[in-house]
């Protein structure tokens, strides 16, 4: 009795909080209209299935609870009842099937005019390239990945001297026309997902998978990896920008290719080391750091690091509220023209000697191995080098007060917020591995060990 | 010498003369059974544990510090594969399979009693080797319970040393645990029905399980494989699953494996095993309605049938799991297409419990409550397959907090309702004393109700596109805040429902020796189990002579008897058979040859 008054009070539950859920599908934004179709259809089916049946299972358990003197109908089969329902519900499937087959057949053609692009995951960030001007890609893959050439692209081939690149997890797209993804991964599965488009693939080493769609709304979409691909796989962030075709043909314009990131000169220590004086001020004249003036140490630590902080400095991706050392940075960093300069000073770090910064805090050594060893050596390594394959820096010999605060900070939400901090934004994910001040210092007492 | 069927003869059995052979390497599948289910319910509780300490993490982000990205994936990855294997597996089969198969049909005990004590040891052993693995470097495994590689044998996921290689051997030992039980249960079924006990005479529990063993048979030596490839590829480098990648920067020296043969031989496993533990609950839940609505259950061939019908189909839709996983996409139709059909003869079967009620004369004991909150969650997470098995629809779900909502209402919380269910049944017949009827129906309201409010939410979740097996949510442009107030919803209702399983287990406990004398036969059952001359039955089962029987199982409410329910053994001569026009398992002909 109880018990068929909840099960009909669930039902009536259930409906209620569907419709007044807030929680949805997110509005379409590519041409999948026919996948929201099927999804209505299947979901009309099945919803009316499951009033039905128990409406039915409540009313049964009211209507033949146990009474006095009443007894219980004997009857084994009903033949002709159990077809009816046989076939009924072979017509139901069948509503649902056939839509669903027809639509995946449009999925799995990809149209004529669909253009290329390539996704390549790798643990945990995402890279893009499309075909240059000749409209092919070249041969990849995972087998040539070096840094200087992390695509992996085959340089005997002509066809991948003009392909773009885009060496971050930012990729943009024309709106309004069919475009096939080729997804390719360097290390384990990833999966490219964009809700709102309603695609899902997964990257799979060792092959080529692929996926396609035509972006019908402009702006900018979070890609997802949704195929666990280690402990980073929460953090693994992305962004479409679905732009006007006009839009979209000046951002690729404005990618290097291939051959450009081959062919770029090497940087000028002498001109790095003459822009340096500034940076000695707070840095020290070795770059060995200097607490008291907030300067930490950059010797010893990994050019493209030094490089992408720069230009996060100067573009203000770091240095927002809260950061006051980020803030000092800013003016400084923009004191270099150009890439260029910031890659002469990166080259310059770079030859600094490298001996290990003073230790300044002491924690549990053990609690701070465990959490390191745990947490942060599938990016940063075991030995605390950190790698540019994982946008780690090098952390062991460096400047711990400093590592201190910038895990504060990440966690603290004052560095990596930023919407072109992607790098920055995992630490923010991963930081919370270290409750608080306490576990920074006792990784930080680790660290100090690795040197 | 003439020919004396195996189940004729008289079974020369090992009687224990000690307590340690009595209750420690006992050959008696009733205390094996106990053993197997003890030791699961064990490992369950800690794999639930697991789960909470998963979702305080997920609802209240950063309150509790009490995981780390690290230890929730190995949170993640260990509560699965407990639960699907060393609880679910475990318990329905070497527990109730052990339990249930000698009584339900009239034998002694199983066939190879001394293989069946070796099953629960080596079984016990697997979850030794798996339980250590939390106390190793680097702990457990991390990569989720699906263990795909080649990111499970990779430094970026958490276990990839020692954890990972425990995991794939407790899984071999297990295999071989369960080969030896299931070896036993099939032919037990097919060697040791007393006399007269056809197998259009089975209790529909047998038959889930008797078919659930064979799916487990076929479908176990694929993982077993897969286990044995990988553990090569992980210690001797060789690369049956990987393919040339990359390791923190530096690559790997593996070249032309596949993953997605790792996939296929996972999920031609995984999905058969997904019925390996649905068939023998179909099967309990369909006795315990069928006992406590007084009526037979409703068209009892065509739910053999299905039974069968769902067993052959579930080994042909396996690649249902890897819609998005970069496999041949044409593969889609067909598998789309299988799946679906499987829908036909589960919809038949609920339609037939629900038919089973219609017309009864149903009385609310505990052990009924379980079974209809079972068939409303069953009803529930069956639907929502239907989304999942639809390729298109399943490339927005998939990976989403929908998929992981559908499989706890399917092969979660509705397969634990009919074990509760069928605890609470035969708990009597196991202990010989009532459970406490208050406490069970607490138990019964806290989790009925508490797991609805976990999941039912938890696929708007999914709808929304949140995907699963997130440390944490982060920042994006899609998820609202309000998705994380649903979260910290979920968590209490899941902390609530951890909580109240202590009333399942002060119940159990406290009744065994408070518990009102149950007597023989409580329920007024009329399959074998309960016409044993002890309760609990001794060893052996039947005293001196093994029972004959004259009807199927379900003989209740039968026009013109006695009592509503005619024992499967009563003879034709002391109570009605009902008019063979109307209905006769047994004279089916497509069923002759059985």
């Amino acid at each position: 009795m109880t018990l068929s008054v909840v099960i009909f009070l669930l039902v009536i539950g259930s409906v209620i909080f569907h419709f007044a859920s807030p929680w949805w599908f997110t509005d379409i934004a590519a041409d999948w209209g026919p996948i929201d179709f099927t999804i209505n259809v299947t979901f009309w089916v099945t919803g009316f299935v499951f009033i039905a049946i128990n409406l039915f299972l409540a009313y049964c358990i009211y209507k033949f609870r146990q009474k006095e003197g009443h007894k219980a109908v004997y009857e084994p089969e009903n033949t002709k009842l159990e077809v009816i329902l046989a076939a009924v519900t072979t017509v139901g499937v069948v509503l649902m099937l056939a839509p669903g087959l027809f639509v995946w057949a449009t999925i799995v053609t990809v149209p004529d005019d669909a253009t290329e692009f390539e996704v390549m995951g790798q643990q945990w960030q995402w890279a893009y390239r499309y075909p240059g001007a000749d409209g092919v890609l070249g041969i990849a893959e995972t087998a040539l990945v070096t840094e200087s050439n992390p695509y992996g692209i085959n340089e005997e081939d002509p066809n991948g001297q003009d392909d773009i690149i885009v060496m971050g997890p930012e990729m943009h797209l024309p709106v309004g026309r069919p475009v096939k993804a080729l997804l390719r991964s360097n290390d384990t599965l990833h999966n490219y997902t964009v809700p709102q488009f309603r695609v899902k693939m997964d990257l799979v080493p060792g092959l080529i998978s692929y996926i396609w769609f035509e972006p019908t709304e402009t702006g900018r979409y979070d890609i997802l990896c949704e195929e666990l691909c280690g402990i980073g796989h929460f953090v693994m962030r992305g962004a479409v920008v679905i732009d006007t075709q006009d839009d979209f043909d000046s951002w690729l314009a404005a990618q290097p290719t291939f051959a450009e990131t081959q062919a770029l000169a090497a940087p000028s220590v002498a001109a790095g080391q003459a822009q340096f004086a500034l940076c000695a001020t707070c840095h020290g004249a070795q770059g060995e750091g200097n607490q008291a003036l907030n300067g930490p140490k950059l010797a010893g630590q990994q050019a493209w690091y030094i490089e992408r902080q720069l230009k996060y400095f100067k573009t203000g991706v770091r240095g927002g509220e809260g950061d006051s050392g980020g803030q000092a940075m800013a003016p400084m960093a923009r004191t270099l023209a150009n890439d260029d300069a910031i890659r002469n000073m990166a080259a310059y770090i770079a030859t600094l000697p490298d001996n290990a910064a003073q230790t300044t805090v002491s924690g549990d050594i053990e609690n701070g191995e465990d959490i390191y060893s745990r947490n942060c050596a599938a990016c940063h390594l075991e030995d605390g080098s950190g790698t540019w394959y994982t946008d780690a820096p090098t952390l062991a010999g460096m400047s711990d007060w400093y590592f201190v605060t910038q895990v504060n900070n990440f966690k603290s939400g004052i560095r990596g917020l930023h919407a072109d901090d992607y790098y920055g934004e995992q630490m923010v994910g991963m930081a919370a591995a270290m409750s608080g001040l306490e576990e920074i210092e006792d990784v930080a007492t680790y660290i100090n060990s690795l040197r | 010498m003439s020919y004396v069927p195996l189940a004729d003869q008289e079974q020369e059995l090992h009687h224990p003369h000690s307590w340690v052979s009595k209750y420690i390497w006992s050959q008696d599948h009733k205390v094996i059974a106990i053993q197997y289910g003890g030791t699961a319910i064990f490992v369950g509780v800690v794999a639930l544990v697991l789960s909470l300490l998963m979702r305080m993490q997920l609802g209240f982000p950063g309150a509790f510090d009490l995981i780390d990205p690290s230890s929730y994936y190995q949170a993640v990855t260990m509560h699965g594969m407990i639960m699907v294997i060393y609880l679910l597996t475990a318990l329905f089969l070497g527990g109730f399979g052990n339990y249930l198969i000698p009584l339900m049909c009239g034998a002694r005990d199983m066939v190879f009693p001394f293989l069946n004590m070796l099953s629960y040891w080596i079984y016990l052993l697997s979850v030794l080797i798996l339980m250590a693995s939390f106390f190793v470097p680097g702990g457990p495994t991390g990569a989720g319970w699906t263990l795909y590689p080649p990111q499970a044998s990779m430094a970026g996921t958490p276990g990839s040393d020692w954890g990972i290689v425990l995991m794939l051997v407790s899984l071999t030992v297990f295999i071989v645990a369960f080969t030896m039980g299931g070896l036993n249960y099939v032919t037990t079924v097919l060697q040791a029905r007393c006399r007269g006990l056809t197998m259009m005479r089975l209790p529909l529990t047998v038959w889930g399980i008797f078919i659930a063993t064979i799916l487990g048979l076929f479908a176990f030596p694929a993982l077993l494989v897969s286990a044995i490839m990988m553990t090569f590829d992980t210690l001797l480098g060789t690369s049956f699953f990987m393919p040339a990648i990359i390791e923190s920067g530096s690559p790997l020296d593996y070249n032309g494996g596949s993953p997605i043969l790792f996939q296929h031989l996972f999920w031609f496993f995984g999905h058969p095993e997904v019925y390996i533990v649905a068939l023998p609950a179909f099967g309990l839940v369909s006795d315990v309605l069928s006992t406590h609505a007084r009526k037979n259950i409703f068209g009892y061939r065509m739910m053999v049938w299905a039974i069968i019908a769902i067993g052959g189909l579930s080994f042909i839709v396996w690649a249902h799991h890897m819609y998005v996983s970069g496999m041949n996409p044409y593969f889609g139709f067909f598998f789309a297409t299988t799946t679906l059909i499987i829908a036909v003869p589960t919809a038949l079967k609920v339609y037939n419990w629900v038919l089973t009620l219609w017309e009864g004369d149903i009385r609310m004991n505990v052990p009924m409550y379980f079974a209809i909150g079972f068939i409303f969650t069953f009803i529930h997470g069956g639907l929502t397959g239907l989304f999942l098995g639809n390729v298109v629809i399943d490339m927005p779900l998939s990976d989403t907090y929908f998929v992981v909502a559908h499989f706890h209402m399917v092969m979660g919380v509705s397969p634990v309702l009919v074990l509760f269910a069928a605890i609470y049944h035969w708990y009597p017949k196991m202990s010989g004393r009532m459970y406490h009827e208050g406490l069970a129906k607490a138990h019964f309201w806290c989790t009925f109700l508490g797991t609805y409010a976990i999941y039912l939410p938890m696929h708007y979740l999914g709808f929304l596109g949140v995907p699963r097996r997130y440390y944490a949510l982060g920042s994006t442009d899609f998820i609202p805040a309000s998705a994380q107030d649903l979260n910290a919803t979920i968590t209490i209702a899941a902390l609530f429902v951890g909580a109240a399983q202590l009333l399942f287990f002060i119940n159990i406990f406290w009744s065994l020796k408070y518990g009102k004398e149950a007597g023989p036969n409580p329920w007024g059952s009329a399959s074998l189990e309960w016409q044993t001359p002890d309760t609990p039955p001794a060893h052996g089962n039947w005293g001196d002579e093994l029972p004959v029987v004259y009807r199927w199982p379900y003989d209740y409410s039968v026009p013109g008897a006695h009592e509503d329910f005619i024992p499967q053994n009563t003879p034709e001569s002391e109570e009605p058979t009902v008019d063979e026009q109307h209905f006769d398992p047994d004279h089916d002909p497509s069923m002759a040859d059985l």
